[in-house]
Formats: structure tokens, C-alpha cells, sequence
């Protein structure tokens, strides 16, 4: 394959500016650059871990040649990722002759801001919700909303303001709506499908070890960086990564963006398969979870803020082993496997298999995970996940539950349960699974499997909650599937959209 | 009571709306920096209760870009930034640390990164010693105090208490609240010359700070200069906290000669900086068969950490409102504020009075439950009356007293007796999910109990082209102070608010201020700022008599304009006149509150200038199998007298609900058994969101409501007690899990109440007794 040079800088737009970069240290976050390369400083630091949302800005990117803008952190998002991209930050809001943009003026009409610092974040959440979905409702403002924190106004004013703009209209004069066909073309300008390498400094005759930020060009340069490379840490959304080095100061010494990598991206359905890509963000695999896999919209919405969802990948949450990630327990329960692949060789493997123990899993020096199979259950099967946090939405949970249960004559026919937050990895509960299997399904055989788990889990006492709590409530969780698998359960988030549907 | 006329309210915009929504106001990090600018940083101990063996700073010296390191011997006066002269509170630690997270050292650099990477690499060998980290162990530790505590006694207590028909004791624990303001500490300091220093500090106290830097610079008041144009949130959490920052800052940039700043990262502001104090409150109650209290008496126990800080006004505060709207007519209350091996507690909104509405609360709760009555029947029983029953356990008449009102109001529009009958028709009927309603009143005293806190000075300058240039005492931390103070001197002069230039809070402009605290902002500096005006405006109409105005006639100064007699002339040209004839036209304003008084020792006095009062009935909905609750209706009636700007206490009221709500339901704060705070970041400390505030949400201002006393436009504080109303929640909660036993039992439920805490104690319930 003849393959173009590699590129060793990157472009973006930044606002009305092209930028171009080169020799700077891989790890540099996008809110670092802002603040302190280019002097704006409207993004404001409140936590530097993707939680606070008062950094947000928008990426605008091509996704099948169209340009969509989301928001994101600006703190745990590295600058070498946005190669090809459009960044926009509040400097570049404005309305009409040099007024306020809609969005700015009626978060001024309404008292949005109290202390301000959250504001500008909070304006770019809503303004990155108005270009998309100008028909959003209140709960479409509160899920935009769920990755922004402010402590002074209580949030009503800033909903009143951003129901206020939806109706207030002024697309026409939207930069970046009004130019979406100039930034179009500068983006497209930009991608000449080359490999991308930034070494810090500069130079590359040491290899590396000063800190290299590499971009392959398709998913089989990936591969060869990787074998190359077989030490280096794998970015997706960098919801994860992010926090390495900016919490625990990590110094990582190479750094390979897989993000941009239109194969790693999307969802097919392939027969009773839902097959998303590694890199597929959790925002852009929603509308596939709505239609084939329902029962998981509501743990889907509840993944982090909108931000988050934007930036992270499924198969960031899984690869890194966390006992807390939101996905792997329901991605077990379905009986979810891996597509891992390593130069040109690829196995596959059941999802429950690479979690081997705290910190460490199945998986090889320069392999990766290419892809996530996703059985879809069947119309006989029951399925449900929930999670259970501290608070509701943009949480880490205390304990999820993943349940799917085939019935034949009100006996249990097949059953497979997993959790998240009971061990130090996600796991099956075996002996629930083996009291249940053949029970009948009523309360006696429930209880029965209740017991089970108080043989597969010997859970922690930690800052999300105790060690008894996360006992009593698996079990309830258990007893919650098998009254709402007959109908008998009426709780549920009342609110929004919580109805559990049976698949079938 | 004859009321006179005040201006119509009118709800400016916040002065600095549009420079947030764009990101063009400027808070201290966003300053440009000057050449030379370097970042300090400080290293914390990573033990609860120590001995500092040895400490090597070699490596962190050595590291990329580091500049020098501060310890200690770089002090050159005191090492201490005790708030209240208790020398309780080193910069740096000295030779043993007391709590995980303690300074030891600061860190200067080329960059913030530099510097903060360098000041994880000290070595130090520390010497264990015994921690205590909570109030169980403090107490059981001997229970060492970090400040006197207080009694506050009215009556015979322990007469009344056995002549009472109905006795019951219990405990109550209140989790303590991490101030999460967006934006974190930071301070910028700049060299001048002479011993000179500017600090720009995000603080509440910028008095204090400059009191502090310079003790630690061994230099006078005088040379130090501190500003603060606005803070991105405060609650409390900037009032004694900017110190360290502030002094470190200040130190490294005299030693240095160079501009120094230092903001830690979101991590270390919440490990090294105090919080809302948690508190367990023994209580005794005894009370009749109709629900009518006899005597009360309680200690109040409070984790206050390693020192005093503002722990004694705190744990004072929340004895002031151990009684929250009720009658009490025999009472003891003793605060027991606790050393712990833990960050010293400080201020946060409310000040220590929201756990003593808690411990009220709890004790009328718990009469309810044992006489299965509604709630709201025993408040009605017990609250203050207006003539007579009106003096409170410090020996203060309430004089003001509207809660009958605000209730009996809230109580018709809120349906509250139709929907707490609904709800327990639909509890008893729904198998997974329960409900709860409850109305809870507020009753807060304003004014500082430090009496001589309550004082205030304004600095007007009115220029020759007639713009005005305003400062006050007060500090701008979102809650827009500066909108309202604006606005009355805007109508004092009769011009419109944008003529009227705000300048950042500084200490060289109005000496001496208090901190920006205690809801005190607006009736202090409006006050103090309204004094500077007429003392302007007392000089001009001596000045209009010689532009012909006639003894007895008035000069009204109305759009723009000033007219006596037939003379009408525009501001601008009447001051440029002025000007020209020597009128002065500079004032400082000052106010001090008048008629309070405290004597601490016999725990009598007149503390508060007068009360705040409001109420809100909450409806909650919980879920039976897994703790997971949320507020499904809200009403509030809250009191702010006239209002100064009714859409800014709106925000207030909503906002301080919300952060209430917030403290008694999902932020938990979590040491692990180092006392090591491991809920130090958004990720793992969690303030409520968009999407958990009340499904419906009603607020009113009690338009009717008139300040008896004589304040700024007979307005009110609205800062902390709409806090307060949260109160409902954890009562509706508790009033949910109660139905589980057929509200036999009070479920004494802990705060914050999170969906474990809702679980434990449905589990208990089903049990048939409480959580104990």
C-alpha cells in the first residue's frame, strides 16, 4: 500500500481561525490550550475531570461528510484530537449585528447567572442543544443540561431561558449555522486521510520517549501503530484518559486518537447482532439503542453529562476494566463479546471473559478492540438493567444489575445476571444464575437466587456506598426484575420516559 | 406601625449578566498576567494526626521549572492565620500535622503545572499518632474543644421537663455540605514597592485577608492592598478559607519580587479547605397531649476539625436556631464544638443555624409521630406568638413575627392537607412506591453575633461629567449585591443604574469592612452606601441655594434631572456648576446597625436586628426496593420584606432551596478510616442537578411584608434562610418511609438522606422500630 507521508502537525479551525500546531506535548488539554496558549479565557476550570461542564465548548466534525456540532469538555479533551475539527468556544457567540446571541440574551432576561462562572459552559450546552434540536421539550434541556453544574440559580432560571430561545429563534443569523457550508468545505480541506505524529518538541529521533501523539489514517495503520507501539494508550473520547493526566499527573508517552476513525464509528445490525464500533460514541450509537434495545435508553441517558456521552466510546468503557462502568454489566447479561484485533489477526471473545481480574484483562500488547457484538434478545426473553447512584443522572453507579431471563411454563429456562460495582471487576452472579435456573418464577425461586448472591459477591464499603447497602439492594434489584418481568411492579422513575418494555 | 413610603422595587438585571453569557467578565485567573508571573503551589500532608519526622524537599526543588520553595522559615512574622486570634492555624505546618490535607509547604514555578507536579514530590517521613475523625471518636477521645463552647438557658428546664406529660430523647446525625463553588480559591499577588503587596483574592473577607498577609509578612495593615471584583460562588466557603491562599501567594511574590498566583486545582481545594460542619444532637423534648412543648434540652455536638476557625459562632449560630419558629418555654442548649483530626471546619450559608432548624424540626416530628398527629398541627401548637410567648432561649423578644401568616398562606395554595390526604390514600395502595408531604417553617435572625461585624462604608465619587464611581465593603459573589446597592444610589441621584460605575471591592478604598457574610451584604453596604449619597446630596442642596433655591424648598433629582423651585437643570451640568464651586463631592458612607447587643457569657442579649421568616411544603416520592427518591413538588412562601430587586431573592430563594436540597439528599461527604476526604471532586461529590430539582416548582415573595425595623428600604436578607426551607424535604422523606410502618415510628433519618440512607431506613421500618 502506497502510503502518504505522515503529517507532523495539526489543523483545526479554532472560531474564525485556522490553526496550526506542531512539537507540543501530547497530553495538552483543549482548556489549557484556550486559556493559556491563545489567551481566551471565557472557558472557565471548575473540576478538570469532565464533571462540571463550566469548560464546555463545541467540536464540530465530520460525520459522514455532514458537519455536526456537540459539546464537550474542553478540560479532558486533547488538542491533537481535534485535528480536522472545528472548535468553537463562547468568544465566537453572537447575535445579530454584534448583539447578544439568542441563547446569551435570554439567559440575561431570565437571571440565568448568578456568580457567572458556570454561565459560559451552560451557554454553549444550550447553544450546542438549539442548533440541533429546536424542538427540544424540558426533559431535552435537562439532559443537556445533566454535564453542567451551577450552585447559585438552582437551574429553573436557565430552563425558563432556554425554553424562552427555542422559541425565539434567530438560526438566521447563527455563525455557524450561516456559514456551516464555508466551515464544511475548510474541514473537508483539512482531511487528507494522512497519519498524523506530534512529538513533543519536535523531534522525533528519540522515539517517542519525549511524548508522541499519533492520528493512523485508517484502522490498519492503527494496527501498525500498535505493534509498533505496543505500549501506548489508546485515546477514544479521553473521558478516562483525561483524568489520568490531569488528576494523577500521568506522563504518557505515546498517545494514539482512534476517535477520528470513521470504521471504528457506528452501528450495524447484523441479523439478531447490534454490532457497534470501539469508537463509537455513546451519543451517536443512541439512536440504534432506542430502536433495538430499548431497555437500555434510560441507563444510556444517564451515562455521564451530554458532553460525556459525546465524547465517550463503548469501547473505552469496557477496555479499561473499571468495576464501574455503566455498560459492561448489561453488555454481559446479553451475552455481549469482543472483536479484538492485533496486526491483522482478530479473535473474538465473550465479554465477560476480558475482565479477569482488577486492572487487568484479556487482552495483548498492541491489540485492541475493534468492535462489540451485541446479541438482541429474543422476543420469549425478558431484559432489564438498572442502575443505582448517588444521583440520578451524571453519576457513577453504586451498583447496576443486569438481568435477562427466558421463562418456559413460568420455570426459568435461561437466566444471566450481571453486576457492576459488587466485585472488582463486572461480573456474572454464578450461583444466583444456577439457583435460579430451572425455579420456578415466583417469589420462593426469587428468594433463592437472592441467597446466591450473597455467595457471588463479597462487595466494598467506599465513598458510593456500603457494603450492606449494595447487598440489600442486588437482591432487591433481583426481586425488582422478577415483579416487573410479571407486571406487578409499579415504581420506576415516574418521570420522563421510564416504562420498562418486555422485548416482544 | 406607620409605614413611609419606599421606591418600588425594581428587578434590574444582575450588573454583570451579559459579561458572564458571554465569558467577558473577568475573575482572578482570567486576569492577564504581567511578565514574570510564576504559580505557587502547596504541597498537603498525607496523615491524619502526625509527627513530621523528617521532610525532603530536595526533589521537588530539583524539578522542572521550579523556582524556589517556600517553608516555614519564609515566614517572616506569624505562622498562623487563625481568624480569631486563637494561634490555632499555621500557613505550614509545624513539625506535626493534624489533618489529611494539611499544608506543609508551598512550591513556585515557571507554570501551574510545574509547580503542582513539583509539590507531589516531597518525601516526608511522618510519625503516626492516634487520629480522631468524627464526633464519635472525638468524643470518646476525651472530647477536646476547639473554642468555648455555649449555653444558652431560659426557665426551669429540668422542673418543666419532669412536670411534662410526654418525654422522648433521640439523636439526630446532619452530615456536613462541600461549598462546590464553580470556581475555586485563587489568589494573585504583586509585589510594590516599599514592603507594598496586591493581593487579588477570590474572597468574602478582603479585610481580613489583608490582615492576614500582612501578619504573615511581619509588615503593617497598611501595606497591603486587597481586591476582589466578583467570585464565581462563595456560600461561606471564601469567608476565612482565601487566607492561606492569600498568604502564600503574597509570600512567595515578596520573597520572589514577582507576581505570584496560586490556584489549586479542584482536588486540593476541597481536601485543604473547611466545610459545613456535620453535627449529632442529643435531644430531649418533653410536650403535652395536644403537642404543645413544655421543655427542651439539647446538646449540639459538631465535628469542627483541627481548629477553631469560625466554629464558635458556628455551633453559637445553631443554638440561636435550635428553636427555629417554636416556643420553647423552658430550655438548655449546649454546643459542644469538637476537636477532630480532620480540615477545620468554616462557613457555609446559614452558618450553623440550618442544623439547629434540623434539630427543631426533628423534635416536632417526632412529638407528631408519637401522638399520630399531622406535623403541621404541632408547628401551629408551637410556634411564637405574637404578644405574648415571644421570647426566645437567648432572651430575645420576637417582635416581628409573621410565621402565622406565611404559613396559614402556603398552607391554602399549596393544597396541603387535600394532598396529604391523597398521599396517604396512595400509600396505602401502592406496594413500591411511597410518598411523603411536609411544610416546614423558617424563622432566621439577622445580624452577626460578633456585634461589631455589623458595620459597614461606601466610597462615592460623583466626577464632573456626573458619572459615578461606587465601592463598598461589600463583596460580589453572584449574589448580586452590587445590582442593588447600585440601584439606590441610582435613584438617590435619579439616574439610571448604567451610569454608575462598580469597582472591585478594595481594601484601600473602604478600610476595615466585614466580610461579606451573614446575609448582611445588602442591609449593611446599601445602607452605608445610602449614607455616602445624602452626605453628597446634604452638600448640593446647600450648593442649589445659591443657584437661587429657596429655604424650605426640596432638590428632586429625577431622570436625569435636578429641579428646585422652578429650576430645572441636567445632572451633569448641575455637578459640573457644583464642581466649579468648590462642592465636595466625594463621601464616605458608613452604617452601623443600631439596638443589638450579646453578652456571650450570660447568653442574653439582642443578637439579631430582626427575623427573616419563610416556609415551603415538599412532596417527595420514594422507592421502596432501592432507596432512590425525588422531590416531585415544591412551594415555597418566603419573607424578604421590600424587596430590593424581587427577581434577584427570587434567585436567591430558589437557588438556596436547591443547595438545601442538595445538602440533605446527595452530598455526601466520605473520609475513609485515614481521614483521608475521598468525595473531593464532582466526580465522586454530587450537587444537584437540572434534572433533580422539584417537577413543579412554586416561589413567592410575601409581597406584603414590610421590615418593622429600619432597614435599607425596609427590606430583608434573603442570602441564607430560604437554605433552611429544604427542612421540608427530609421531613416528607421521612413522613415516606414512615408509611412502611404505618407511621407508627419516626424514622430519625440521617443526613443527607441519600437512597442508601432511604433504604436502611425502609429496612428498619419493615422491622418495626427506627434506625438505631
Amino acid at each position: 500500500m502506497g502510503r502518504q507521508p505522515v503529517r507532523r502537525k495539526i489543523r483545526f479551525w479554532l472560531n474564525d481561525e485556522l490553526v496550526e500546531l506542531e512539537g507540543f506535548g501530547p497530553s495538552m488539554n483543549v482548556l489549557d490550550f484556550l486559556r493559556l496558549e491563545k489567551g481566551l479565557r471565557g472557558s472557565k476550570e471548575g473540576c478538570g475531570e469532565g464533571d462540571c461542564g463550566a469548560c464546555t465548548v463545541l467540536v464540530g466534525r465530520l460525520v459522514d461528510g455532514y458537519l455536526t456540532y456537540e459539546s464537550v469538555n474542553s478540560c479532558i479533551r486533547f488538542v491533537a484530537s481535534l485535528d480536522g475539527c472545528h472548535l468553537v468556544t463562547i468568544e465566537h457567540l453572537r447575535g445579530e449585528n454584534g448583539k447578544l446571541h439568542p441563547v446569551q440574551e435570554q439567559m440575561v432576561l431570565h437571571h440565568g447567572s448568578q456568580c457567572g462562572f458556570c454561565t459560559p459552559g451552560i451557554v454553549m450546552s444550550l447553544y450546542g442543544l438549539w442548533m440541533s434540536n429546536p424542538d427540544a421539550l424540558e426533559s431535552d434541556v435537562k439532559m443537556a443540561l445533566q454535564g453542567n453544574l451551577c450552585r447559585c440559580t438552582g437551574y429553573g432560571p436557565i430552563i425558563r431561558a432556554a425554553g424562552a430561545v427555542l422559541q425565539a429563534g434567530g438560526q438566521r443569523f447563527d455563525p455557524l449555522l450561516a456559514e456551516r457550508r464555508k466551515m464544511q468545505e475548510r474541514l473537508e480541506k483539512l482531511a487528507d486521510g494522512r497519519r498524523v505524529e506530534i512529538c513533543r518538541g519536535g523531534e522525533m529521533e528519540k522515539g517517542g520517549d519525549r511524548g508522541l501523539a499519533i492520528l493512523p489514517s485508517d484502522v490498519d495503520d492503527l494496527a501498525e501503530v500498535l505493534l509498533q507501539y505496543p505500549g501506548a494508550t489508546i485515546v477514544g473520547g479521553a473521558t478516562d484518559v483525561g483524568l489520568w493526566v490531569n488528576k494523577q499527573l500521568r506522563e504518557l508517552e505515546v498517545l494514539v486518537f482512534i476517535s477520528h476513525l470513521g470504521e471504528l464509528q457506528g452501528f450495524e445490525k447484523k441479523g439478531r447482532e447490534l454490532v457497534l464500533g470501539a469508537a463509537a460514541s455513546y451519543s451517536s450509537v443512541l439512536p440504534a439503542i432506542e430502536r433495538h434495545l430499548p431497555q437500555l435508553r434510560e441507563l444510556w441517558e444517564r451515562i455521564g453529562g451530554q458532553q460525556v456521552r459525546n465524547m465517550g466510546t463503548i469501547g473505552g468503557n469496557i477496555a479499561n476494566g473499571s468495576p464501574i462502568g455503566d455498560t459492561p454489566p448489561a453488555l454481559i447479561a446479553l451475552g455481549g463479546s469482543l472483536v479484538l484485533r492485533r496486526g491483522q489477526e482478530r479473535r473474538s471473545i465473550l465479554l465477560e471473559d476480558y475482565f479477569l481480574a482488577y486492572g487487568r484483562q484479556d487482552i495483548r500488547e498492541g491489540e485492541f478492540i475493534e468492535s462489540i457484538r451485541i446479541p438482541l434478545p429474543g422476543g420469549e426473553e425478558f431484559f432489564a438493567v438498572y442502575k443505582l447512584s448517588k444521583r440520578r443522572e451524571e453519576d457513577i453507579s453504586t451498583l447496576c444489575g443486569a438481568f435477562r431471563v427466558r421463562l418456559e411454563n413460568n420455570r426459568v429456562d435461561e437466566i444471566t445476571i450481571a453486576f457492576g460495582g459488587m466485585a472488582e471487576i463486572p461480573k456474572r452472579a454464578r450461583a444466583a444464575e444456577k439457583a435460579l435456573k430451572g425455579a420456578e418464577w415466583n417469589n420462593a425461586g426469587i428468594g433463592r437466587g437472592a441467597q446466591g448472591l450473597r455467595e457471588d459477591f463479597v462487595p466494598l464499603s467506599d465513598v458510593r456506598g456500603s457494603a450492606q447497602y449494595r447487598m440489600l439492594a442486588a437482591k432487591n434489584l433481583l426481586q425488582r426484575f422478577y415483579l416487573e418481568s410479571t407486571g406487578r411492579y409499579n415504581g420506576g422513575k415516574s418521570r420522563d420516559h421510564a416504562e420498562k418494555t418486555a422485548a416482544g | 406601625m406607620k409605614q413611609e413610603k419606599v421606591p418600588d422595587s425594581v428587578s434590574d438585571i444582575h450588573d454583570s449578566a451579559e459579561k458572564h453569557v458571554t465569558g467577558r467578565a473577568v475573575y482572578i485567573d482570567d486576569m492577564a498576567e504581567p511578565e514574570g508571573t510564576c504559580h505557587a503551589y502547596l504541597g498537603l500532608s498525607e496523615c491524619a494526626h502526625a509527627k513530621i519526622i523528617s521532610m525532603d524537599l530536595s526533589a521537588v526543588e530539583r524539578a522542572d521549572g521550579v523556582i524556589c520553595v517556600l517553608d516555614a522559615g519564609d515566614i517572616g512574622g506569624e505562622n498562623d492565620i487563625s481568624p480569631t486570634g486563637m494561634d490555632d492555624e499555621p500557613i505550614f505546618a509545624r513539625g506535626r500535622v493534624e489533618f489529611f490535607g494539611q499544608p506543609l509547604f508551598g512550591v513556585v514555578a515557571n507554570t501551574r503545572d510545574q509547580a503542582r507536579r513539583a509539590a507531589r514530590m516531597v518525601r516526608v517521613e511522618y510519625e503516626e499518632l492516634p487520629a480522631l475523625l468524627d464526633i464519635g471518636q472525638a468524643r470518646a477521645g476525651g472530647g477536646e474543644l476547639v473554642t468555648e463552647p455555649l449555653t444558652l438557658e431560659r426557665g426551669d428546664v429540668e422542673g418543666a421537663m419532669k412536670k411534662s406529660p410526654n418525654r422522648l430523647k433521640g439523636r439526630m446525625i446532619v452530615g456536613g455540605q462541600d461549598h462546590f463553588y464553580l470556581e475555586g480559591h485563587v489568589a494573585f499577588a504583586m509585589p510594590g514597592e516599599d514592603d507594598d503587596v496586591l493581593v487579588h483574592s477570590s474572597t468574602q473577607h478582603p479585610s481580613e485577608v489583608q490582615h492576614m498577609v500582612a501578619r504573615a509578612l511581619g509588615v503593617r495593615t497598611s501595606a497591603v492592598t486587597v481586591k476582589v471584583r466578583r467570585m464565581g460562588g462563595g456560600f461561606g466557603g471564601k469567608e476565612t478559607q482565601s487566607n492561606l491562599f492569600a498568604v502564600v501567594a503574597a509570600l512567595a511574590a515578596r520573597k520572589l519580587n514577582l507576581p505570584v498566583k496560586l490556584r489549586p486545582d479542584r482536588d486540593d481545594d476541597m481536601i485543604a479547605t473547611g466545610k459545613r460542619h456535620d453535627f449529632e444532637i442529643e435531644y430531649e423534648v418533653g410536650f403535652d397531649g395536644k403537642g404543645k412543648i413544655l421543655a427542651v434540652k439539647a446538646d449540639l455536638a459538631a465535628r469542627c476539625g483541627f481548629s477553631a476557625d469560625l466554629s464558635g459562632p458556628v455551633t453559637d449560630r445553631a443554638l440561636f436556631h435550635a428553636d427555629n419558629a417554636y416556643y420553647y418555654p423552658a430550655a438548655r442548649l449546649r454546643s459542644l464544638p469538637l476537636k477532630t483530626n480532620t480540615v477545620s471546619n468554616t462557613a457555609f450559608r446559614g452558618f450553623g443555624g440550618p442544623q439547629g432548624v434540623l434539630a427543631a424540626e426533628r423534635m416536632i416530628e417526632e412529638i407528631a409521630f408519637s401522638l399520630n398527629m399531622d406535623p403541621l398541627e404541632v408547628r401551629k401548637a408551637n410556634f411564637y406568638g405574637v404578644e405574648e410567648n415571644n421570647v426566645t432561649p437567648y432572651h430575645q423578644e420576637v417582635r416581628d413575627n409573621i410565621i402565622h401568616r406565611i404559613v396559614d398562606e402556603l398552607e391554602t395554595s399549596s393544597e396541603y392537607r387535600e394532598r396529604r390526604r391523597q398521599i396517604i390514600a396512595f400509600n396505602s395502595s401502592s406496594p413500591h412506591v411511597r410518598r411523603g408531604i411536609a411544610l416546614t417553617p423558617v424563622k432566621f435572625g439577622i445580624s452577626f453575633t460578633a456585634t461589631w461585624y455589623n458595620q459597614a462604608g461606601a466610597l462615592i465619587h460623583v466626577y464632573r461629567d456626573g458619572s459615578i464611581h461606587l465601592n463598598h465593603g461589600g463583596c460580589e459573589m453572584g449574589q448580586g449585591l452590587n445590582t442593588k446597592v447600585v440601584r439606590i444610589v441610582a435613584d438617590e441621584f435619579g439616574l439610571e443604574p448604567q451610569v454608575i460605575k462598580i469597582s472591585a471591592t478594595a481594601t484601600d478604598k473602604v478600610p476595615n469592612t466585614s466580610a461579606t457574610a451573614a446575609s448582611s451584604g445588602s442591609d449593611l453596604n446599601g445602607m452605608a452606601a445610602l449614607d455616602g449619597c445624602r452626605q453628597i446630596k446634604a452638600r448640593l442642596d446647600k450648593f442649589a441655594e445659591s443657584l437661587g433655591k429657596k429655604q424650605g424648598e426640596s432638590v428632586e433629582y429625577k431622570n436625569g434631572m435636578v429641579s428646585f423651585g422652578n429650576q430645572k437643570i441636567a445632572f451633569a451640568d448641575f455637578i459640573g456648576k457644583a464642581y466649579m464651586n468648590r462642592v465636595q463631592l466625594s463621601a464616605a458612607g458608613f452604617y452601623k446597625t443600631p439596638d443589638i447587643h450579646w453578652d456571650r457569657q450570660k447568653g442574653q442579649g439582642r443578637p439579631f436586628f430582626y427575623y427573616a421568616y419563610g416556609a415551603a411544603v415538599s412532596e417527595v416520592e420514594i422507592d421502596l426496593l432501592s432507596g432512590e427518591n425525588h422531590v416531585r413538588r415544591v412551594d415555597i412562601l418566603h419573607d424578604v420584606g421590600n424587596s430590593l430587586n424581587p427577581a434577584i431573592d427570587l434567585g436567591q430563594v430558589e437557588g438556596g432551596f436547591v443547595q438545601g436540597m442538595g445538602w440533605l439528599t446527595c452530598e455526601e461527604l466520605f473520609w475513609d478510616q485515614r481521614g483521608e476526604l475521598k468525595s473531593h471532586a464532582p466526580s465522586t461529590y454530587k450537587i444537584p442537578l437540572a434534572s433533580d430539582i422539584p417537577e413543579t416548582f412554586n416561589i413567592e415573595l410575601a409581597r406584603w411584608s414590610r421590615n418593622p425595623e429600619r432597614t435599607i428600604r425596609r427590606s430583608k436578607a434573603v442570602g441564607e434562610p430560604p437554605l433552611m426551607l429544604a427542612a421540608s424535604v427530609v421531613e416528607a422523606l421521612s413522613m415516606a418511609v414512615a408509611s412502611v410502618n404505618d407511621y407508627r415510628a419516626c424514622p430519625r433519618l440521617a443526613t443527607p438522606v441519600t437512597p442508601e440512607r432511604v433504604l436502611m431506613a425502609v429496612e428498619a421500618m419493615k422491622n418495626g422500630g427506627d434506625e438505631r
